[in-house]
């Protein structure tokens, strides 16, 4: 057991997955290297989280491809109807916008759609959220718009050990996994096994246990949320429960439920904005099906509805910080 | 092409033929629901280019696509049975006229979304070139297709990586209800495919010989390794674009005349049998056992088992209560 940051523990992922099982691919913009005078050149990914695959597998197994994110996950999808297991990178996660139509009509609905014939086990890893002031277009988190299509697992981990469990997993398993990798957390560090180990989806992690009030938190908000949590308990003596359920879909609903069966109050966490995403979704679960234990509203701590501003003071100001949840927290114990 | 391929041949243009006709009847008189999509008039492409695969290679279609998963081999029963939202149907109903797909025939799903099927070939090729194996694969898309741009990503793509994949273009004219002389920059849609570096033929679609030839060096040269070819087909397309498209953009003379002078099946006739290999009593033969299977497939098609709600939640891989 060693100290590793969450890019090294998803780079073992990798290397324990495709040296376990030859139909592992991987296909994406950069993910690989090319030969130059004879000698490979290792690019390895922008993040550098596919380093050492191209040297070790070649371009048979680690592909370039064309900036084309329709033709990667159509790639992606087709080879795993054909028995193979695809990993697919969509560089951010913003882009999957321009290969919608492959993930949300085509790979999700395989199965289904005719009648049980095929699996289509295809991983989509792709960078998420804000924090690295990269604008508009390349700091969105996209995970809630996929949670609502059936069809679609979606993993989103807060650690660098999860992140290493929950991508065995995703590639181990039957059918489409959307992966999405907080970009900030590449460098935080967490102790990670060195072997391969796998965490089951639909289970979620309760990094912190308390008895005032349940703090649902996705992605780097999970973090956020410990900080806080952490702070009320020695500032205040408030105890709070830290729920990160690891895999929007499937979701654990019963972890949230009992937890909330016992606080009585909720405050819901996401980096995302607060319209039809994942804030919304748990509380509406909550209100739903534990209602009589709730002793005080719902609190909701998001990002406002606007695009992800590009300057360090705007995007500091538009992203969910600790303050702003022991703020919520304390709201839901007036 | 042997006195039996020949045979073989007809009675797969034949099929294709009447099973959208006996469609059209079932589907105008309310016995299958929808939206239905008749490949009627373009046969000879599908015909003509996969009666060089097997099983084992993989082919992709469009919203239009009895015709693709007949010629490959799909069983038209099954296939009637879909139509009807049976759960005996080839996806026990959960797929329908624009879903139908059969993995153990290699036929990877017609597809609803225009020119889709594509890049998922290209994956279907891609497979191929990783493990070794021998397969090719096929994408069909129409003349309004070459308007998608993600064809054009999974035609570079199939470039870059050097793929066993085959573009089929079918060039019936309209896109929907506009002609493709209205949406092209450039009529030329061979030219658009060659621009991305690779061969590109343009064929009579109404010609099986034609297609079954520049198919058969397509295949070939995808087979050998050596990388994606273009076959732009022109056929006309004898109904509308969905039944029930009143068709105010074109005249029924319009149409009759392309019925009489651009029709596949008389064009093949009319060549087989100036050969004196095969006569009209053989064809013949054939036309009234596809007439019979027709009737065979609308009767058991009704007879067929209806799924039931239960089946809502049946392939399904995350649930919620």
């Amino acid at each position: 057991m060693t100290i590793k940051s969450m890019r090294d523990a998803l780079n073992e992922a990798l290397h324990h997955e495709f040296a376990r099982d030859p139909r592992v691919f991987l296909i994406g913009e950069d993910v690989g290297g090319f030969e130059k005078d004879g000698q490979p050149v290792e690019i390895g990914g922008v993040f550098g989280v596919s380093k050492g695959l191209y040297r070790s597998y070649g371009r048979k197994r680690v592909i370039d491809s064309p900036i084309s994110e329709a033709a990667i996950i159509g790639a992606a999808s087709g080879a795993a109807l054909c028995g193979l297991r695809p990993i697919a990178e969509i560089m951010f996660a913003d882009l999957t916008a321009v290969c919608f139509d492959q993930i949300v009509n085509q790979i999700a609905k395989f199965r289904y759609m005719f009648g049980g014939q095929c699996a289509c086990p295809v991983v989509i890893r792709m960078t998420t959220g804000g924090g690295r002031n990269a604008g508009a277009q390349h700091s969105q988190t996209f995970y809630p718009i996929f949670t609502s299509f059936p069809g679609l697992k979606v993993v989103v981990p807060s650690n660098a050990y999860d992140a290493k469990g929950l991508l065995i997993t995703a590639i181990r398993d039957q059918d489409p996994v959307l992966f999405f990798e907080p970009k900030v957390l590449y460098t935080e560090k967490c102790e990670v096994p060195d072997e391969a180990y796998s965490i089951p989806f639909g289970e979620a992690a309760m990094p912190r246990e308390g008895e005032d009030v349940t703090i649902v938190a996705f992605g780097q908000a999970v973090n956020w949320s410990i900080q806080a949590a952490d702070e009320l308990r020695q500032a205040h003596g408030i105890r709070c429960d830290v729920i990160d359920p690891r895999t929007p879909s499937p979701l654990d609903e019963e972890t949230i439920l009992e937890s909330v069966a016992a606080t009585g109050r909720l405050v819901v966490v996401d980096e995302s904005p607060p319209r039809c995403g994942l804030t919304a979704d748990i509380a509406a679960l909550v209100a739903d099906k534990a209602f009589r234990y709730l002793k005080a509203p719902i609190k909701a701590v998001t990002a406002p509805h606007t695009p992800v501003p590009q300057a360090r003071e705007l995007e500091r100001a538009y992203l969910p910080n600790p303050r702003r949840i022991i703020a919520a927290v304390e709201e839901v114990l007036r | 092409m042997t006195r039996d391929q020949l045979l073989c041949a007809y009675r797969r243009l034949r099929l294709l033929r009447e099973f959208e006709e006996r469609t059209r009847i079932e589907f105008q008189t309310g016995q299958i629901a929808g939206f239905t999509h008749l490949y009627a008039g373009m046969e000879a492409i599908a015909v003509g280019v996969c009666e060089h695969l097997t099983d084992e290679d993989k082919i992709i279609s469009t919203h239009r696509g009895h015709g693709h998963c007949l010629a490959k081999g799909c069983d038209p029963v099954a296939m009637m049975k879909e139509l009807w939202g049976s759960s005996e149907g080839l996806c026990g109903g959960k797929g329908g006229t624009m879903h139908i797909a059969d993995f153990s025939r290699g036929m990877l799903g017609a597809n609803a979304v225009v020119g889709a099927g594509a890049p998922i070939a290209v994956g279907a090729a891609l497979a191929a070139s990783i493990t070794g194996a021998s397969w090719v694969a096929v994408s069909f898309v129409g003349d309004g297709g070459t308007n998608i741009g993600s064809v054009y990503e999974a035609m570079n793509m199939a470039v870059v990586l050097r793929l066993p994949k085959i573009f089929v273009i079918e060039d019936n004219g309209w896109g929907e209800m506009t002609p493709i002389g209205n949406a092209a920059g450039n009529r030329d849609l061979a030219a658009r495919a060659a621009a991305m570096g690779m061969p590109a033929v343009s064929v009579d679609g109404t010609d099986f010989f034609a297609v079954h030839t520049a198919a058969g060096v397509a295949i070939s040269r995808a087979r050998r390794g050596e990388g994606p070819s273009t076959i732009v087909a022109s056929a006309p397309r004898f109904y509308g674009h969905h039944e029930g498209d009143p068709q105010l953009y074109r005249s029924r003379e319009e149409v009759a005349e392309l019925r009489r002078k651009d029709d596949c099946l008389p064009r093949f006739i009319e060549r087989v049998t100036a050969t004196g290999d095969v006569t009209m009593e053989d064809l013949g033969i054939i036309d009234a056992d596809i007439a019979r299977l027709m009737d065979s497939a609308v009767e058991q098609s009704k007879a067929a088992p209806r799924p039931t709600a239960d089946d809502v939640l049946q392939h399904v891989y995350i649930r919620y209560r």
